[in-house]
């Protein structure tokens, strides 16, 4: 125990004796655990605030798409959720409420007019459900109800980006905009929620089912998404079964034929995303590793010649009746104390620079260290210390005292 | 063997091998020295001496040969036995100082107590004292580039002297010192004999030689002359160089 303590007074001693070559030596270990937390820093940020995006949607709803492998859609085959499939799980799925088709209209985004301004924007065709099911309400006017889907009203809610693109006025109610060639009035802005992955959230406007449908015409039958809310969340299973036996009904699969279609719970959106954002951080963390490794090998040649340069030192102590384990202990502590530093400053320098880019960008929204990134660059940059000092503090310990002593 | 013998070499012979020869460093030595005896090993360079001395500082072992220390036969012993009898038993002071560069003289003088597992308080009264013994005690937090050779070897000394040992071992203690220090150094080794102190003294010094008691002469790996210097402190002109 005195020699341990004394190992690491002495490394102390030693470090900063030669101060410059022991703060080059741990820069390698600096820059990796820097590089770790940073990098962990801001994908667990971004990761917390999708998830708490996730979690604006109920745990019970569900979501049907349209699904197809990328080999069968580059065969050229097509699949679609249809208004019937709809109408079909309205009239024979039991235990579920709250159901809301979603039609986007134009592919992905479509074009908004207002005076002679042009942008492009997310379009949502959907019931007044979705507002629930998304918990996405209007912060002013109102959100859209039954009566203008069913008389396929030409209003829209729009998202706070588009006040901005359109240059609305502030206060957009009442203001007529055009979408698809024709007028829509705005009756509610939606509460603002902000960006994920440089993805505008507030660049959205929702317009009634009904009049999305008619403005995609009758002529192709549409795809269309579904969200609806399962009444007992014990039933999840039943009720996905139930769904599928409807839907390969209606799309006439063949057993033993894939579905067309994916049926997901917000869970399983989360997980989804989730288990990428995971292996990302494996990928960066892997890549981190290797800089820490060879930090550990720089730590390793600056003992090997600090050894050899301490031979007589090395000498003297064995013949005060130091044993071999006081010299390995020691050099190995020097070692690891110069691995741990190194991580102190790399956990330091990567939190600061996990701050101020989550501060540069927006996408970002905070950076967040989760204990076990500490923990593990801690383990791993003292692991580096052992590994990387075993070897050199070996030689020392087995250093004959004759010759040691004898060393110039 | 008398109960008052602190070391005994029994037939201790040392060979080095350096590819195909052989060289015979020690032959065949018995000796056996006495508690608070002040011993010289004296020699030219290539007699031995220093061969004789590292089996007697357990740094080395004799090829053949008992060497016994406290009545323990050493050649049994592992390296961390022989670190422990480094430790415990054998003070050495060197020509060349041999302390620790980064470290105070107060540090300097706990070092060996380190390893022997004494607590810090307690290690640090000791050797406070032994500095204090050596007329070092207002130097405890001078760096050794700090002192002069005289302070640096009375440094080493209160090292060596600060666990108790049985044998101080001093290796051409005076070797890097001029004449006056050299005397300050000896006078301090003739005290510690007064004192009760077991000490050797390995020296190519004739002057140095003619402070000790008894004075072994080596030459060629073997004993050539064992004797007891009758007068105490005179120099015998006659011995001067061998």
């Amino acid at each position: 125990m005195y020699t341990l303590m004394e190992s690491v007074r002495s490394a102390f001693q030693a470090i900063r004796a030669h101060a410059l070559r022991s703060f080059l030596t741990m820069l390698g270990i600096v820059i990796g655990v820097m590089a770790v937390i940073a990098v962990v820093s801001l994908i667990q940020g971004f990761s917390n605030s999708v998830t708490s995006e996730f979690k604006g949607m109920g745990a019970n709803t569900l979501t049907i798409q349209s699904y197809l492998p990328r080999k069968d859609r580059l065969a050229g085959k097509i699949a679609k959720v249809t208004p019937d499939d709809l109408l079909a799980i309205q009239h024979d799925v039991s235990g579920i409420s709250g159901l809301s088709p979603i039609l986007p209209v134009g592919r992905f985004y479509g074009t908004v007019k207002y005076r002679n301004q042009t942008t492009n924007s997310q379009i949502l065709g959907t019931t007044p459900n979705f507002a629930l099911n998304n918990g996405q309400y209007p912060d002013r006017g109102r959100f859209i109800t039954p009566d203008d889907d069913l008389h396929h009203h030409h209003v829209a809610v729009i998202g706070i980006t588009l006040i901005k693109k359109l240059h609305l006025p502030a206060d957009p109610l009442g203001q007529y905009i055009q979408i698809s060639g024709q007028w829509f009035k705005v009756v509610g802005v939606l509460h603002p929620r902000g960006q994920i992955l440089g993805f505008d959230l507030d660049n959205r406007i929702i317009i009634p089912y009904g009049t999305a449908l008619s403005l995609q015409g009758a002529a192709t039958v549409p795809n269309i998404g579904i969200q609806l809310n399962i009444n007992n969340g014990k039933q999840t299973d039943a009720v996905v079964e139930r769904i599928t036996q409807i839907l390969r009904r209606s799309h006439h699969l063949k057993p033993g034929q894939d579905n067309d279609f994916k049926i997901q719970t917000p869970t399983q959106l989360l997980g989804t995303f989730t288990s990428v954002l995971n292996s990302i951080t494996v990928i960066l963390g892997g890549i981190v590793a290797i800089s820490l490794l060879v930090g550990g090998i720089g730590i390793m040649n600056i003992m090997l010649v600090s050894v050899t340069e301490r031979t007589r030192e090395i000498g003297i102590m064995k013949s005060l009746g130091a044993r071999r384990h006081d010299i390995l202990m020691q050099f190995l502590v020097e070692a690891v104390t110069l691995a741990l530093i190194g991580g102190v400053i790399g956990v330091l320098l990567g939190y600061g620079i996990g701050m101020l880019v989550a501060h540069a960008v927006p996408q970002f929204r905070s950076a967040y260290v989760p204990w076990w990134a500490v923990a593990l660059a801690f383990g791993f940059s003292g692991g580096v210390g052992v590994l990387f000092g075993i070897a050199p503090a070996a030689k020392a310990a087995a250093l004959d005292p004759i010759e040691a002593l004898r060393y110039e | 063997m008398s109960p008052e013998s602190v070391l005994v070499l029994h037939h201790v012979s040392k060979q080095y091998v350096m590819g195909e020869a052989t060289l015979d460093a020690l032959k065949d030595i018995n000796l056996s020295i006495y508690r608070n005896e002040y011993v010289a090993f004296i020699g030219p360079s290539g007699s031995g001496k220093s061969t004789l001395m590292n089996i007697v500082g357990c740094l080395d072992k004799p090829t053949s040969g008992e060497y016994i220390l406290n009545g323990t036969p050493v050649a049994q012993l592992d390296d961390n036995a022989l670190a422990r009898i480094r430790n415990r038993e054998i003070g050495f002071i060197f020509q060349n100082f041999n302390l620790l560069g980064r470290a105070n003289a107060l540090h300097n003088v706990m070092q060996p107590l380190i390893y022997r597992g004494t607590p810090l308080s307690e290690r640090k009264r000791m050797a406070t004292q032994t500095l204090q013994s050596v007329g070092l005690g207002d130097r405890l937090q001078h760096l050794p580039n700090q002192l002069s050779g005289g302070q640096r070897q009375r440094v080493a000394i209160a090292r060596a002297l600060v666990g108790k040992p049985s044998i101080l071992l001093a290796d051409e203690p005076t070797g890097n010192l001029d004449s006056s220090t050299s005397r300050d150094v000896m006078a301090m080794f003739d005290e510690l004999h007064r004192h009760g102190h077991t000490i050797i003294v390995v020296t190519h010094d004739q002057n140095i030689a003619n402070h000790c008691r008894r004075v072994v002469q080596l030459m060629d790996g073997q004993v050539l002359s064992d004797t007891a210097n009758a007068i105490e402190g005179e120099p015998q002109e006659a011995l001067r160089r061998v």
